[in-house]
């Protein structure tokens, strides 16, 4: 189990990654979308951390506020910081956040094609994601280009490297993404959805090699998925989202052995198992909200079972995070009265 | 579940004891498929040339009973979506045989197989690209009553009750009628495509992916649906889905593509305690699992799948398999009853099982 790093490590660094109550905002015709409204978490160098949730609680657009991607306006930084060992980014200018996107921080999509150009053969875009950060000649770009590929498991990587994005299957454009996304060794990759498009086959050769390629390269994983399966097979920590908020956080087997937070347990008891054919699932009433539906009180309210009239007038504040396990709900089993274990996070997965 | 606000009017309606377990075993299934064949044509010059194209589906040959589920798993590009279209004839298939209650169905002329059409529904991945996104949601699951005669929804005022007792079935409320389908969330639009699946009244209805797209919460929501609606009006479904929980959790039986052919056919428990077929092993131990420190070590297949283009001789599985001999390499291994204990319902196409 994890507890959560103060401010800085014993050696005095800061944490990779300290996002603090983050709250990305949009300005639509519409009125304004919160989309995430109040968003914290931590990652350290070599940790895996697992955001869940459902479509449109606010997983990508948290993400895409750390690499600065989404256009303002719409989009606005309504309040919080995210620092990136000790900088908050959001205090950058562009020119220096170039400097940062795909080298210190790079980021891999569901789909790679949005991230790769159809037409220029994929070690040339490797080998100009690297020479765009760093002074090497061409020839050597090059090699480093067919260094990656072979990195990353590509059988034959000099054939390949001369080949285009859309001469290869769906397992090998995620894998020459992962290569262009680790071309410059970042500290930080923020993989979201990255198997989500993929056959379970290649998606389990995918997340063996995420996690042989931190093992070799020590970077920190930010896991982005929709899948109680994927978190828990690679992650270390995880944080649920619901509706722009984190709702709980806790370490993997904390999470699964004790959930907390009533949408954490009804996600889990929705979930068919591999167990065997059943009777009923248990289904979570309603859907989930829109943004712009969002009223006062907990947003998960209207579909929980535990509501009372406190949950539906006010918005249950995130507690117990000095535990390792905490929760956004007024009527969870408070995370305090569980024990503590007293130790840091000590780097690579066991 | 939604109580129906309007009196079941139609036959179908009266809850039925699963027909499965009370056919007379003379009956013949409600569907029975064999040496299925669908070879695309493809031009340019990646298909120029060879014979028979994308072998799509390859001799696959399966039966499906009243009240039943069937599952195709497999990665993509395997055949699934194939077998299901040219089973509805939503494409024509290359060869092979379809019978539904005994008689064939490929072959047979418009005016024929349009009988059969309304006993054969299919529902997607995606509704919304099947749902023509100008018609109101009443009138998008009108639209097949309209096309079929039947006393059930003859005259205005039936139709309409039927509308609403269709719309209660599926979850969906009164005021839904009125919708576009762009103003449904994904759940909402798989209840619209299965209430217009149901509309007819079916006796079979194959599923394409149909809570891939869902959120977990929504897609237990829409398993329940579909189990209910089987255990109601005796429904089967030949299902497909690339979550192997939900299969585990939906299916009677399960058969295994890969690459056009079914490599492995079993009854749902079976197939999942005791696979046989080195890629079924490969895929289930692929699925990841959501319980911490569950799976500690895992056989995965070799590289991708290879096209079905150009597909490999012998075994089609064997670029892949860590197991290949030789004779793998030589010849195809026929789909033959493994084990004594099944009576000829557990296959395998493996030269290495017996
Ligand atoms: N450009 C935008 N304008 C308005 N709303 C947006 C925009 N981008 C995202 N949103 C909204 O923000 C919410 C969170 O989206 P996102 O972070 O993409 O969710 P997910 O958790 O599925 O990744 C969604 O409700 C989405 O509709
Ligand atoms: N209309 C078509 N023309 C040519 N090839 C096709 C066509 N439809 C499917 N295929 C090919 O047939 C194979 C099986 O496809 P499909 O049945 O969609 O697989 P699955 O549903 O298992 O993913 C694939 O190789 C696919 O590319
Ligand atoms: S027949 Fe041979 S190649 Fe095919 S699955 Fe069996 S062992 Fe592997
Ligand atoms: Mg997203
Ligand atoms: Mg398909």
């Amino acid at each position: 189990m994890t507890v959560p790093s103060p401010q800085a490590d014993q050696a005095g660094r800061p944490p990779l990654l300290d996002i603090r109550d983050l709250r990305t905002h949009f300005d639509t015709p519409d009125g304004t979308v919160r989309s995430v409204d109040g968003v914290s978490y931590r990652l350290e160098a070599r940790e895996t951390l697992g955001i869940v949730g459902e479509s449109g609680c606010g997983k990508s657009v948290t993400a895409l506020s750390v690499l600065r991607l989404l256009p303002t306006p719409p989009a606005r930084f309504a309040g919080g910081e995210i620092r990136f060992q000790g900088t908050d980014l959001l205090g950058l200018s562009e020119r220096e956040m170039r400097r940062i996107r795909g080298n210190r921080i790079s980021m891999i999509f569901q789909e790679p094609m949005t991230s790769l150009n159809p037409v220029l053969t994929v070690g040339r875009q490797i080998a100009e994601a690297v020479t765009l950060h760093q002074k090497i000649g061409r020839r050597q770009a090059w090699q480093r280009a067919v260094e990656m590929l072979r990195l990353v498991q590509i059988a034959d990587p000099e054939r390949r490297a001369g080949e285009y994005p859309h001469q290869m299957s769906g397992g090998m454009r995620q894998r020459v993404m992962i290569a262009l996304a680790l071309a410059c060794h970042p500290d930080l990759l923020i993989a979201d959805e990255p198997t989500t498009a993929l056959d379970v086959t290649i998606q389990a050769q995918i997340l063996e090699l995420l996690r042989d390629l931190q093992a070799k390269l020590g970077m920190g994983i930010v896991m982005i998925t929709h899948d109680l399966g994927v978190v828990a097979e690679c992650c270390d920590r995880v944080v649920v989202m619901y509706a722009g908020r984190k709702v709980e956080e806790a370490s993997v087997a904390d999470l699964f052995e004790r959930p907390l937070h009533p949408y954490t347990r009804a996600l889990m008891a929705s979930m068919p198992s591999l167990q065997g054919r059943g009777g009923r699932l248990a289904e979570i009433p309603g859907m989930v909200p829109a943004p712009q539906e969002l009223g006062t009180g907990c947003a998960f309210a209207p579909r929980c079972p535990l509501a009372t009239e406190r949950c539906r007038r006010e918005t249950p504040d995130f507690t117990g995070a000095a535990t390792g396990h905490g929760v956004a709900c007024f009527e969870a089993a408070p995370a305090r009265h569980q024990p503590v274990v007293l130790h840091r996070h000590a780097g690579a997965r066991p | 579940m939604i109580p129906p606000m309007i009196a079941p009017t139609s036959p179908q309606a009266e809850p039925q004891p699963n027909p499965r377990r009370t056919a007379t075993p003379s009956a013949p299934p409600l569907l029975e498929v064999s040496d299925l064949t669908k070879h695309f044509l493809v031009g340019g010059k990646a298909g120029r040339g060879r014979a028979g194209g994308v072998k799509a589906v390859d001799g696959v040959s399966f039966a499906l009973d009243r009240g039943e589920t069937l599952s195709l798993v497999g990665e993509s590009g395997c055949g699934k979506t194939t077998t299901g279209k040219s089973v509805l004839r939503l494409i024509e298939p290359t060869a092979g045989s379809v019978r539904l209650e005994g008689e064939e169905l490929l072959g047979l002329a418009p005016s024929r197989m349009r009988s059969h059409r309304r006993d054969m529904q299919i529902i997607f991945q995606d509704p919304y690209a099947s749902l023509n996104p100008r018609l109101s949601a009443a009138e998008i699951v009108a639209e097949p009553m309209r096309n079929f005669a039947d006393p059930a929804w003859r005259g205005p005022g039936a139709l309409r009750d039927r509308l609403a007792w269709l719309f209660a079935k599926v979850g969906l409320r009164p005021e839904a009628m009125a919708k576009l389908p762009g103003e449904f969330s994904g759940g909402q639009r798989q209840r619209l495509g299965i209430a217009r699946a149901l509309a007819l009244k079916p006796k079979l209805i194959v599923c394409d992916e149909p809570v891939s797209a869902l959120d977990v919460s929504v897609q237990a929501q829409v398993v329940n649906l579909l189990m209910d609606l089987q255990a109601e009006f005796g429904l089967s479904y030949l299902f497909v889905a690339h979550d192997l929980a939900v299969v585990r959790h939906i299916s009677h039986r399960v058969a295994v593509m890969y690459l056009g052919r079914i490599v492995e056919i079993a009854e749902c428990e079976r197939l999942f305690t005791d696979p046989q077929h080195p890629y079924t092993r490969m895929l289930l131990s692929a699925a990841p699992i959501p319980a911490p420190g569950a799976r500690t070590t895992r056989v995965l297949p070799i590289g991708d799948p290879p096209s079905a283009l150009n597909p490999p001789a012998g075994c089609r599985f064997h670029p892949r398999c860590p197991m290949a001999r030789p004779i793998c390499r030589e010849t195809a291994p026929p789909l033959i009853p493994h084990g004594s204990a099944t009576g000829g319902a557990h296959r395998v196409a493996c030269h290495l099982v017996s």
